[in-house]
């Protein structure tokens, strides 16, 4: 299966509860302030936020339709203010190709989803035919090691892990080692789920950098910010905190096969203008696909890719 | 990142200047406010919209108290609102029954079922002193029965032998024998995180619940969740069947409109939250708090509550009467200084309202603090009835007594002077504004302004 196929599955229930709701507004009457606002409410319940929503109303305000202009073409152009605040996002995740290896760093929340994200990520890059070590530098849930090391063997990697309860920072250092004497392509590390208002985890995790770099200056090259799609608008502060405390690359939204919209990537992409590497839109070991704008934003709205 | 809501409505309400009972278009004003605090807070738009409706209903013609404004007594009416809708008392677990109880978690991936269900089970059997045997049926995530026994094992909670290979159904069987056989007062079952809209997995957790016909059959909820979650909610419960909510990671920066929704649209209550990483950080649900949490304000309602308490409305009109004639004698200024000592002094009053560190500032520097208030209060207590009545009268030789019978200083006397002309002054620009705006500003109009 294709994987727009596959995004446009995982994305169509959510977005034909959207799509309808935008067939019944402009099926029923011209476009005028009143329908403008039902279209804002339909995005507000996509998670977008106040002020996203409201600025794409505005956008959308400015629009000409005809008379008897239908959902579709209020959808198309939704589709098109929503994908082009989302085009810059649109970067594929490519690790640094002359580092031995590539340092990819990957945080977020608890409960978002990292472990099976790295796992994923592994079984891509395998295919890919790079060389690729994860660390589980997860010490304090129970249970993570074993279940990146569960990963670890359904992508056929190798796992460098420490004790439960041991120094992250010092798992990272040693996996890093072990993957440049063997001459890995990518190291993936696996932390511990942090809530951002944690000051003592968060600067825990910062020290997670500084112990990469005093082996490579470079490291980490990358740092990858894990979001659930049913969060709120508490992601807003999740990036901003993440990006202060270890200069966040780029995002990954798991979850996309549920109802939730993920609209909240709008509002996202609005603030931070960070780059959104992947989406996840299952459990499987191939359920992690690029992110594509176009396609996000139509699927969003419920129009065919 | 959040705005208060207070400091919005202050906004909006600067422009409206007639007092007396809330109007539709003052409440009205108010609302679009409290709509985008809610829609901040997360809270679901069909809950926001009902919400939204009843306040007005509640709203329009209520009076408005003399020292707080339109806004806030709106965002009191707010407040009481949303934490009845949260559910007016705690809501207990079902205890009774003959054991062994079943106690079912259900939920998304990644809500945080495990590690509840590994709290509960600790709060179980410490709190409540119930022998709690815990079982998980994940056996979709890789390592989830393992992350239980640890997490019992932390507890010093039992947990059921992981057998690999055994399916949900099979497990739960199985849980529920050995608790017979050994005497348990309880099963608490872990499950896969599921997406409410797979009907396989939704269809299994179904045959569970038949099985074990839980005593509880609880939904774990992310307190971070959006706009979603009227829809996973609402999703479980129909196919479940829910009998309370337990909300994980209230210690977050969220402001958990989520509660609210899922609330409303379930009708089952939030009987637990989960706030921290430690495995006592489970907590029985305050709807009071999280209402507060969710407006994202101060404690306004505390201040309308204490202002209800203590400015009786005659007092209020007699000062209002006095200050029309033009009339503001030391007596009166006494009693103005008596309320504010009674409303938790100026540090009390000021902690009371968010975003208030620059006035609180000016306040220091203007030495305005409750020693002081009290200082004042002697100070005119060792004044004679005519000299409270004329402070013509108070020559030099009037204040080194009063001085010296209230145990301060010339100097300290002739600031409280200074001060009660400058109130005075106050007052007549108050009589210039009205009775209705006198009873708008309140103590805020007539209190010397720190320069």
């Amino acid at each position: 299966m294709s994987w727009l196929k596959r995004l446009s599955q995982g994305l169509k229930r959510s977005a034909g509860r959207l799509g309808e709701g935008i067939a019944g507004i402009f099926t029923q009457r011209a476009v005028d302030a009143a329908t403008l606002g039902e279209l804002e409410e339909l995005l507000i319940a996509s998670d977008m936020g106040v002020a996203a929503s409201g600025k794409l109303r505005a956008a959308l305000a400015k629009r000409r339709f005809d008379q008897d202009a239908g959902g579709d073409a209020v959808r198309e152009a939704l589709a098109e203010s929503i994908a082009s605040l989302l085009a810059p996002c649109e970067r594929v995740l490519a690790p640094d190709a002359a580092a031995r290896p590539a340092v990819v760093l990957v945080c977020g929340v608890n409960g978002t989803g990292k472990t099976t994200t790295i796992g994923k990520l592994a079984a891509r890059w395998r295919r890919e035919g790079k060389r690729v070590t994860l660390a589980a530098c997860d010490t304090f849930r129970a249970a993570a090691i074993e279940q990146l090391e569960v990963w670890g063997r359904r992508a056929e990697v190798p796992v460098v892990r420490g004790a439960v309860g041991g120094d992250a920072a010092g798992i990272a250092y040693e996996a890093l080692t072990a993957a440049r004497a063997r001459g890995d392509d990518i190291l993936a590390i696996d932390t511990a789920g942090r809530l951002q208002n944690k000051a003592v985890l968060m600067a825990e995790l910062e020290k997670l950098p500084r112990v990469l770099a005093k082996l490579d200056p470079a490291a980490p090259h990358a740092v990858l910010l894990v979001l659930d799609a049913t969060v709120g608008q508490n992601a807003l502060s999740q990036v901003e905190v993440f990006l202060q405390t270890v200069k966040v690359s780029g995002l990954a939204m798991t979850k996309l096969d549920g109802t939730a919209k993920g609209g909240v990537l709008v509002a996202l992409a609005e603030r931070f203008g960070l780059p959104v590497h992947f989406i996840g839109v299952g459990e499987g070991i191939d359920d992690l696909q690029p992110f594509v704008a176009r396609d996000f934003a139509r699927a969003l709205v419920g129009l065919e890719p | 990142m959040f705005e208060t809501l207070s400091s919005r409505l202050s906004a909006a309400f600067e422009r409206l200047t007639k007092r007396g009972a809330l109007t539709a278009a003052d409440v009205d004003e108010a609302l679009k406010e409290v709509r985008i605090a809610l829609l901040d807070a997360d809270v679901a738009l069909p809950v926001v919209k009902s919400f939204l409706d009843r306040v007005r209903n509640q709203a329009v013609g209520e009076r408005v108290l003399r020292s707080v404004t339109p806004g806030q007594m709106v965002v009191k009416i707010v407040h009481d609102e949303l934490a009845a809708t949260l559910g007016g008392q705690a809501a207990g677990l079902r205890t009774d029954g003959e054991p062994p109880l079943v106690y079912l978690m259900v939920g998304l991936q990644g809500s945080g079922k495990t590690t509840t269900t590994a709290k509960l089970g600790l709060r179980l059997q410490s709190q409540a002193r119930k022998k709690a045997l815990l079982a998980s049926l994940d056996v979709q995530r890789p390592a989830a029965q393992e992350q239980l026994r640890v997490l019992g094992e932390q507890a010093q909670v039992d947990t059921l032998p992981i057998l690999a290979g055994q399916m949900p159904v099979d497990i739960a069987r199985r849980a529920l024998s050995v608790a017979r056989l050994k005497g348990y007062d309880l099963v608490l079952l872990d499950t896969a995180g599921r997406l409410h809209v797979d009907a396989g997995l939704m269809a299994e957790v179904a045959q569970v619940r038949d099985l074990a016909k839980p005593a509880e059959t609880l939904l774990v909820a992310d307190a971070l969740t959006g706009q979603d979650a009227v829809n996973s909610a609402k999703a479980f419960h129909d196919r479940i069947g829910l009998s309370g909510i337990v909300l994980t990671r209230v210690d977050g920066d969220g402001r958990g409109g989520a509660a609210l929704s899922m609330r409303a649209v379930t009708g089952c209550p939030i009987k637990l939250i989960g706030v921290g990483e430690k495995l006592d950080a489970l907590e029985e649900f305050d709807p009071q708090r999280m209402a507060g949490r969710i407006l994202g304000m101060g404690d306004i309602v505390a201040l309308v509550e204490k202002a209800k308490a203590t400015i009786e409305e005659e007092d209020a009109k007699k000062l209002a009467d006095k200050v029309m004639k033009g009339r503001f004698d030391l007596d009166d200024m006494a009693q103005q200084l008596a309320q504010l000592r009674k409303m938790g002094g100026m540090d009390g009053i000021m902690g009371l309202l968010p975003g208030v560190a620059k006035a609180k500032a000016q306040l220091a520097q203007a030495n305005i603090d409750d020693r002081m208030i009290s200082r004042q209060e002697a100070i005119i207590r060792s004044m004679t009835r005519r000299e409270r009545r004329d402070h013509r009268l108070i020559d030099a030789s009037r204040r080194r007594r009063i001085a010296a019978g209230s145990g301060t200083t010339v100097a300290d006397v002739n600031r409280v002077l200074k001060q009660y002309l400058q109130m005075s002054d106050m007052m007549k620009r108050a009589s210039k504004l009205g009775e209705k705006g006198l009873k708008r500003h309140g103590l805020a109009g007539i209190l010397p302004r720190p320069r």
